[in-house]
């Protein structure tokens, strides 16, 4: 840690009499780039991200189909339980085979692997923005604004929020679809991304609050006052550059904790519905086989740990990177 | 400090009193088919009228919540204005529940033991766990010991609830046979079956709390130790039991005790994944039967019940504070 404190020696090729600006950004690339760990997961992130967005192709490539349905890896004699030892495993389906459909395990966790990502991709970005906005706003706004928007929170933040998202999905699952959103698993997720987002900012809102309190007193906002800028102006051209690092920590460490979610939301029985899956999906699916087939747990299980440590492990090196002093949490 | 508890007292009723009227407009939201919910599968349309008039739904939302707050501090009957076959429902009357046949407040008190050993012991277990690694991660800082603890506990920070218990259930009492499958007695009528039963939901949820208490304690410690007091008190002499327990843990306790505060009272709301996976008579299983065979009472009162003990604990939290820094104290 020590040694992140010290800036990275200049690789430029700079006159050494040629003082050269370097911007935070650049100064915490630096610092990520000897992050060997940090890189790593980083790598290893980007190629999910990768085999999320191609995972068509990939199937198609391997000659795998999630929705196909394949009566022959099945024995219909034992109530639909895959033949062959791992689930079915084969050279024709790598991971086995759903029970009782035949459907292939690989290509599954693949699309599975698409609506997580998607999910909690889309809810982070709303969360942040949401928290984003109303956290300068509530910062720089003293009185009673502020103390409005505080209760808000606090209230937020007490309600049993697992609770309320299982009680409301049905109701609210509906109301979106007669706003105009395609019936089934499209309103099933645009829930899931609101009510997650919806919950959410207050966490994201006090920390920039915070901010916002200490950086309203700077001279740079009194200046902008003196000459003369708008309310606006001095909130998102002013305040806001100065809180990239804290909102950028933040959503790195929100996507792992929302990949969790809808996982635990989709055990529930929240999530998508079959033909599409989620991890969250397969792993409710796996309770009442896996004492025969512990495949069916341990392969969507893992994949889903191997996400979350490694968006976990970014999120610490890009907050190391940005922020060295502030210890890990 | 009696004027500031009077403000917290009354900022905390004036919360609960939100808290209520916005659980009560969110499940207002739901479409009005309630009544139909609250009747089961052999369902008439006079039945669903009948029912919309003895749960008082036919009345407006600021109505019905305020025949709800008058329940609570004066009980109620169904239908209002009582009858021959009225039912009653005692003060505090948090609403009745016609899927079961009993008030909220009879379904959640028989629920509560099972939720309450649950948090105590998982309580008990995370801090203490939580706070010794946290310890000795921030004492060993860069060596194998931190790095080790901190792995681990990087791990537990992420793994998903519902997956480490299903794991757990597999080997131990699945594939490994360690204990018989659980099956929840209170701890006063067969303690052995009872620590039997709870002691893998214990170890599950420490394994996922801990792992924060670890990185929490870890980073405060870290904090503190590098203060001068603490170079201070190394200097005159101090054992470092005192030092390390004395100076530095207690001078960073406070975010701890928050964070722990909290968290003891969203579990005592119910852990409603550990309690499905292990099948405990909780809250949390409570809630989630109300959710999959819809019990609107029963809901409410969950959310409410939750909240409330949010609220208060958010409250006792920052009395502790004083209790613990005096800091606190002087600047109060």
């Amino acid at each position: 840690m020590a040694a992140d404190l010290v800036a990275p020696p200049e690789r430029s090729s700079a006159k050494p009499d040629e003082v050269q600006g370097r911007s935070i950004w650049q100064i915490a690339w630096g610092r990520f780039r000897r992050d060997r760990a940090g890189m790593i997961c980083l790598g290893v992130l980007i190629l999910l991200v990768l085999i999320a967005i191609f995972a068509p192709l990939i199937c198609h490539l391997l000659g795998v189909d999630p929705y196909a349905l394949d009566p022959t890896a099945i024995d219909t004699e034992e109530a639909g339980k895959p033949i062959g030892p791992w689930g079915g495993a084969s050279l024709q389906h790598p991971l086995g085979v759903e029970w009782g459909t035949g459907r292939d395990i690989l290509a599954r966790l693949l699309y599975g692997l698409r609506i997580s990502l998607l999910v909690a991709t889309v809810a982070t970005l709303l969360t942040t923005a949401i928290g984003t906005v109303i956290g300068i706003i509530s910062g720089y706004s003293r009185g009673a604004v502020d103390s409005i928007i505080g209760r808000l929170m606090d209230l937020i933040l007490a309600f049993p929020f697992l609770l309320i998202i299982l009680a409301l999905s049905g109701a609210l699952t509906e109301r979106i679809t007669s706003l105009g959103v395609p019936e089934g698993n499209a309103s099933r997720i645009t829930y899931l991304i609101l009510i997650l987002s919806v919950f959410g900012w207050p966490y994201l809102a006090r920390i920039v609050r915070g901010q916002v309190l200490s950086l309203r007193e700077r001279e740079f906002v009194e200046s902008a006052i003196a000459s003369g800028a708008g309310t606006p102006r001095i909130l998102f051209r002013e305040i806001l550059p100065n809180l990239w690092a804290p909102i950028l920590v933040y959503a790195t460490l929100t996507l792992p904790a929302y990949i969790g979610t809808e996982a635990v939301l989709s055990f529930l029985g929240v999530g998508v519905l079959p033909p599409e899956t989620s991890f969250g999906l397969m792993l409710a699916d796996s309770v009442k086989y896996f004492t025969i087939i512990p495949s069916y747990l341990f392969i969507p299980g893992t994949v889903l740990v191997i996400l979350v440590v490694t968006f976990n492990l970014v999120g610490d090196a890009v907050r190391d990177a940005l922020d060295p002093k502030a210890g890990r949490l | 400090m009696s004027g500031y508890l009077v403000r917290r007292l009354m900022l905390l009723v004036l919360m609960l009193v939100l808290l209520s009227m916005a659980v009560f407009v969110l499940f207002s939201l739901l479409p009005a088919d309630v009544a139909r919910l609250s009747c089961g599968k052999a369902c008439t349309p006079e039945i669903i009228e009948a029912n919309r008039i003895r749960l008082g739904l036919d009345k407006s939302v600021i109505e019905q919540y305020w025949v709800f707050v008058k329940g609570i501090f004066a009980g109620r009957t169904y239908p209002e204005g009582g009858g021959p076959a009225a039912l009653v429902c005692a003060a505090p009357c948090l609403g009745y529940s016609f899927r079961k046949n009993a008030t909220v407040l009879q379904l959640i008190g028989e629920r509560l033991p099972a939720t309450i050993w649950l948090a105590l012991g998982a309580f008990v277990l995370f801090m203490v766990v939580g706070m010794v690694t946290g310890v000795l991660a921030a004492l060993r800082r860069g060596r194998w010991q931190d790095k080790s603890i901190m792995g681990v506990a990087l791990l537990g920070y992420s793994l998903p609830s519902f997956f480490l218990g299903l794991v757990v259930l597999f080997f131990v009492i699945i594939r490994w046979k360690l204990l018989p499958y659980p099956s929840y007695v209170s701890p006063f009528e067969n303690p052995e079956q009872f620590f039997k039963t709870m002691l893998l939901p214990w170890i599950v949820l420490a394994i996922l709390y801990a792992a924060f208490y670890t990185r929490l304690t870890r980073s405060q410690m870290l904090e503190t130790l590098g203060e001068d007091y603490i170079r201070t008190a190394r200097a005159k002499g101090l054992p470092e039991r005192t030092v390390v327990g004395k100076h530095a843990l207690r001078a960073g306790l406070t975010p701890i005790v928050t964070a722990g505060g909290l968290d003891l009272a969203g579990l005592l709301g119910g852990a409603i994944i550990t309690e499905s996976v292990f099948s405990l008579p909780g809250i949390g299983s409570l809630a989630v039967s109300a959710v999959v065979d819809p019990d609107l009472p029963v809901l409410v009162g969950i959310t409410l019940i939750t909240a409330f003990f949010v609220i208060v604990a958010n409250l006792i939290v920052d009395l502790l504070y004083a209790a613990i820094d005096p800091r606190v104290r002087v600047a109060a």
